[in-house]
């Protein structure tokens, strides 16, 4: 890593919890999850590692067009959304299938988009207000932007009088009703920082102090493209030029995603504007299944990160706590089944009828979409006589 | 302020008005039926925008619900489709035509096709108000006419009013459309006066109109380009021809049966629009009526544009924009078939 500060970090790659300086004040968000809570990071994590390669496989046996794969990037992802609150929205560029999974997409649904079967995939409202998937780099943060937005809009609408005139820190009744305030994460890469709709989203966010997180991975490529290309000083320092507080995480480190995001969305959702988190993360495998890592990038640093592994390193620390074998020997066999679930029900899927290039381009009635729909159908049936 | 203004109005229910003041009224009654109705955009509040279409709205509906935005047309619209997803219902104002390009994209890559790739399960109620033509005089980037490039894209509706009622009127009903509308007003319309009838709703939001009826030749053309059509029917007039007039009214999707009778029944059309000819709206037009009335054509549809080249400084707008002559011109070339 190229930063002067080290960033956060609560789990060393060798799997030790140790919180030093600023790291500290982030223990006791730790302390208050349960092991429950704590096995169900790794069952994320190692879920959408299965998820991730069984799809992979599919893509090179020609079952898909392309994909995206998120190896390497489950703690970031898993950490900030699992630090999310149900009434939280989230949106996504293309490579959060982890925060997608948390948050109750259907791993199938993912594929039928790049299988070529739709260009959405899930109903955000029905999937825990996780987003479709945007593949234009950077535009998604301006519509996070304006849903926080929405958000302040429409607290501001329900605040009572009086309420409006209480103290914003006073009481606990104060916190209190702020957790059940809603708040936005958008998720976008290191690339995408570089965009003029990061920016302006930034500037948007910062001007009417949204309630909402920017969580940037940092996964040092965008493609072939160095960071160092996009910046030149680290990318959190960009958040605060634009007024928002932004800080550097250990992105391979489960914990500290989830301490990080859920001090970051307490305080967005607070009323204390945006925040910016930069999680230092490696995208461990080609950019899509379309390029060669091996062309841009050198094996060193590949293995460099191989030794940073979230998952490993937060197996040796659940491990350290008790966790066992017939604990890990459960979440891996629940791993096959999903791939094994997930091959069946991709082979099945059907290809969409044709109709469905016109159905829904507008919401209410148009005539062009009639006319030409009806002439599609009248076309081709007129090829059924002669086969 | 005029009296009659919209809500509340009880006296004056038609009035005269210039377009701009009955766009004011317009909005201000949409945003008093819907509480979810905000404007957006750059200098709208106190100062009431640059043409003053939303004079006296901040101060009467709030900072909340007129926005005084950052200035970034990319952000505007995006955040626009944000506030749409959690149920507002934004009305954007891009100050002039010639800077809508810097949200083009999110309104061609993202609100023109979010409601299919949401499979209908998303709507985008959005409004994107375009001052848009030539006629003012006015320096580079501020007399451009860039509706093609949005009649191209699926998934938007693009209107365009002529007269004070027509804005009165459509400005509502493109509030109300679930699906993103864009709506380019005619700048050089916006100060002369014209009827508006606060009582009797004009046509739906996406019918032509017959402007003028007559029997010889037909003329078609949207927003500032129907008043010189008119001109140029009075003109006509007086040397024998009978035009009729249509007013456009929608681009997107065009009402073709109106512009299908009146071929019927005259067999010329002459097409106008100040934007450059190639690939244009009138080049669509012609194609459409071509395919679908050719038995009724006496001459092959004309087209009447701006040329294929830049706007031009303003001292050389008047050569650019297509005028009462070159309309009549038009009129005797397919008159002569
Ligand atoms: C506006 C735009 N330009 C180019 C592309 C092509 N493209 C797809 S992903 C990508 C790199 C993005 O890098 P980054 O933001 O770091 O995200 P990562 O893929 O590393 O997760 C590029 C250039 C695109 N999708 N959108
Ligand atoms: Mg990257």
């Amino acid at each position: 890593m190229s930063d002067d500060v080290p960033a956060l970090q609560l789990l060393a790659p060798d799997g030790t919890f140790r919180a030093r300086g600023a790291s500290e004040e982030f223990v006791p968000y730790i302390e208050a999850l349960d092991d429950e809570m704590l096995r169900a990071f790794y069952r994320d994590m190692s879920l959408t590692r299965a998820f991730d390669i069984e799809a992979t496989n599919l893509q090179r046996q020609g079952e898909m067009a392309l994909w995206v794969p998120s190896h390497g990037q489950e703690a970031a992802q898993v950490g900030s959304a699992r630090a999310a609150r149900p009434q939280d929205h989230l949106f996504p560029s293309y490579r959060e299938h982890a925060a997608a999974m948390v948050r109750g997409v259907d791993p199938v649904d993912i594929i039928r988009m790049l299988r070529g079967l739709t260009h959405g995939g899930w109903n955000p409202a029905a999937h825990g207000n996780f987003h479709i998937y945007t593949l234009v780099i950077g535009s998604h943060a301006l519509h996070a932007t304006g849903y926080a937005m929405g958000i302040l809009f429409d607290n501001e609408l329900r605040a009572t009088p009086a309420r409006k005139s209480t103290g914003t820190k006073s009481s606990t009744k104060a916190v209190n009703a702020s957790d059940d305030n809603e708040a936005v994460i958008a998720y976008f890469g290191d690339g995408a920082t570089s965009q003029g709709d990061v920016a302006e989203a930034f500037v948007f966010a910062a001007s009417y102090r949204t309630p909402q997180v920017f969580f940037v991975q940092n996964n040092h490529w965008a493609i072939s493209v160095p960071v160092s290309v996009q910046s030149r000083t680290p990318l959190y320092l960009r958040g605060t030029g634009y007024g928002i507080p932004s800080v550097q995480i250990d992105g391979n480190d489960v914990l500290v995603s989830y301490a990080v995001s859920t001090k970051a969305l307490t305080a967005a959702r607070s009323g204390e504007g945006p925040q910016l988190i930069e999680a230092l993360t490696y995208r461990m495998g080609a950019h899509t299944t379309s390029d060669d890592p091996t062309k841009y990038r050198s094996h060193e640093e590949h293995e460099s990160w191989a030794k940073r592994d979230p998952i490993t390193r937060y197996e040796k620390w659940l491990r350290s706590r008790g966790a066992d074998d017939a604990f890990f020997a459960e979440i891996a066999a629940e791993a096959g089944d999903l791939a094994a679930d997930i091959r069946r029900r991709t082979l099945a899927l059907q290809d969409p009828v044709s109709d469905t290039i016109f159905d829904h381009v507008y919401s209410e009635p148009h005539p062009v979409m009639s006319e030409q729909k009806q002439w599609l159908t009248e076309y081709s049936e007129s090829f059924g006589d002669a086969s | 302020m005029s009296g009659a203004t919209g809500a509340g109005a009880t006296a004056a229910r038609v009035t005269e008005l210039p377009m701009a003041k009955a766009l004011n009224a317009g909005l201000r009654a949409a945003m008093a039926a819907d509480d979810r109705v905000l404007l957006m955009g750059e200098d709208i509040g106190p100062l009431g925008g640059v043409f003053r279409i939303t004079e006296g709205l901040q101060a009467e509906f709030g900072a909340r619900r007129v926005l005084d935005t950052p200035l970034a047309e990319s952000g505007i619209v995006g955040t626009a489709i944000g506030l749409a997803m959690r149920g507002f219902r934004p009305v954007c104002e891009i100050q002039f035509d010639g800077f809508i390009f810097p949200g083009f994209d999110q309104i061609t890559s993202q609100l023109a096709k979010l409601t299919a790739r949401h499979e209908g399960t998303l709507t985008l109620p959005i409004v994107i108000r375009v001052p848009y033509g030539g006629h003012i005089g006015a320096v580079e980037h501020h007399q451009e006419s860039p509706e093609a490039y949005f009649a191209h894209t699926p998934g938007l509706r693009l209107v365009s009013p002529s007269t004070p009622n027509d804005a009165y009127w459509m400005i509502q009903e493109a509030i109300r459309s679930n699906d993103p509308v864009m709506f380019f007003e005619p700048k050089s319309r916006y100060w002369p006066k014209g009827t508006v009838d606060f009582d009797a709703p004009a046509a739906p939001l996406h019918a032509s109109r017959v402007a003028r009826a007559g029997t010889d030749v037909t003329l078609l053309g949207h927003g500032a380009m129907v008043s010189v059509l008119l001109q140029a029917a009075d003109v006509a007039e007086s040397e024998g021809t009978s035009a009729e007039v249509i007013d456009l009214r929608s681009l997107s999707p065009i009402d073709y049966q109106p512009i299908l009778d009146s071929v019927h029944k005259t067999g010329r059309l002459v097409v106008a629009s100040e934007a450059p000819g190639f690939v244009s709206i009138p080049s669509e037009i012609a194609a459409t009526v071509t395919e679908k009335a050719f038995y009724s054509l006496e001459a092959p549809v004309l087209r009447v544009t701006g040329f294929d080249a830049p706007f031009p400084p303003a001292r050389l707008e008047s050569t650019y924009l297509p005028d009462v002559d070159r309309v009549l011109d038009a009129v005797d070339r397919a008159l002569v078939y």
